[in-house]
């Protein structure tokens, strides 16, 4: 009997570590399911502007997005530093939009088209022409449903 | 001799792993929700206008127009971004010819009759930041949104987010959004 007491007195049992595993698994799996990598890379600078009153875009995949703003410094030399348009992965004009919305429908199924987003991300100093020039090639191809990027704010600053 | 078991294998740097790739997921991740504010685009006009456009009434229209400096006119007066949701809401909220029961505005003779009659036009140079253009469009996004809001409050005692679905479209058409956007013009030639 002695022998049995002496070991449970033997300062504190280690904590059951066996379902830490679990535990961080179960956080990964959620960070693994909730995490979009960056499709793509920008090349214009783009500082969203403030607002109060926005809306959260619901369906992510029905989303497509159009930047706009200053060329990253590496292509300055080449691009200018006016306000310019990327689309995909790299620097675009803006003829080429309605090529994009094409074949933004075209990835998508049909009952969805309809439903298709056109986010537009562009940088506080952008001039409203070329927002004005994507709108009106947005309208040629019928992409009315757009939506301007903003950052939530709580207050607004002038 | 007893039988022995089979060692257990040794899971106690499966925490580690699990905890690398979290890691690593924790920094890879962007958890920005794409937010901003919706518009609906009109339609391209495909053919010139063969029929003239309804008749607006002068005072029914709430007319914004910014320039390429930045500088804001407001039915023909200077004004700054951030008295712009205060003007709108007295527009749209004015009820000058009475028949708006839930309005609280000043009944002025030469502002909007009601709120289903005003309109909101706002028209930009190519040359205005896109910066102002935003502050513009929140803030009568906000007029209205605040209008909407308090007539919520008068009359079931909620905020508008609260209200069922029913009654949000009830508040809705009594506070429509009606803000077109002129064609694009060039102001200043730039």
């Amino acid at each position: 009997m002695s022998k049995f007491r002496k070991k449970k007195s033997g300062g504190l049992p280690a904590i059951n570590t066996s379902s830490l595993p679990d535990i961080v698994f179960m956080l990964l799996f959620f960070f693994m399911t909730t995490t979009t990598m960056r499709e793509q890379e920008l090349v214009v600078k783009v500082r969203q502007p403030k607002a109060t009153e926005v809306k959260k875009l619901e369906k992510k995949s029905l989303v497509s997005n159009i930047y706009v703003g200053q060329p990253i410094r590496k292509y300055q030399s080449k691009y200018g530093t006016e306000g310019t348009i990327q689309l995909n992965d790299f620097f675009a004009n803006v003829n080429d939009i309605s090529d994009f919305i094409f074949s933004e429908r075209e990835s998508r199924k049909e009952e969805e088209i309809p439903l298709l987003t056109t986010s537009i991300k562009a940088d506080v100093d952008v001039k409203m022409g070329v927002i004005t020039d994507i709108k009106q090639e947005l309208r040629k191809v019928q992409a009315l449903k757009i939506n301007y990027s903003t950052v939530e704010t709580g207050e607004m600053e002038f | 001799m007893a039988k022995r078991d089979a060692p257990e294998v040794n899971a106690g740097s499966m925490a580690d792993i699990a905890f690398m790739l979290l890691i690593f997921f924790l920094v890879t991740t962007t958890m920005d929700v794409d937010s901003g504010i919706s518009r609906k685009l009109p339609p391209m006009q495909e053919d010139e206008q063969t029929e003239k456009p309804p008749p607006i009434k002068e005072k029914n229209l709430f007319e914004v127009v910014a320039n390429a400096n930045d500088q804001l006119l407001v039915e023909g007066n200077l004004m700054l971004p951030g008295d712009l949701r205060a003007a709108t809401k007295e527009f749209l909220n004015n009820n000058g010819d009475g028949s708006c029961d839930y309005c609280t505005g000043s009944r002025n003779p030469s502002s909007s009759d009601n709120p289903h009659k005003a309109i909101i036009t706002v028209q930009n140079d190519r040359g205005t930041s896109y910066n102002l253009y935003i502050q513009i469009q929140n803030e009568l996004v906000a007029a209205i949104n605040e209008l909407r809001n308090d007539l919520a409050l008068r009359d079931y005692g909620k905020p508008f987010a609260e209200l069922s679905e029913a009654n949000q479209k009830d508040i809705q058409k009594k506070f429509p959004q009606k803000i077109s956007e002129a064609e694009p013009v060039n102001l200043s030639g730039s």
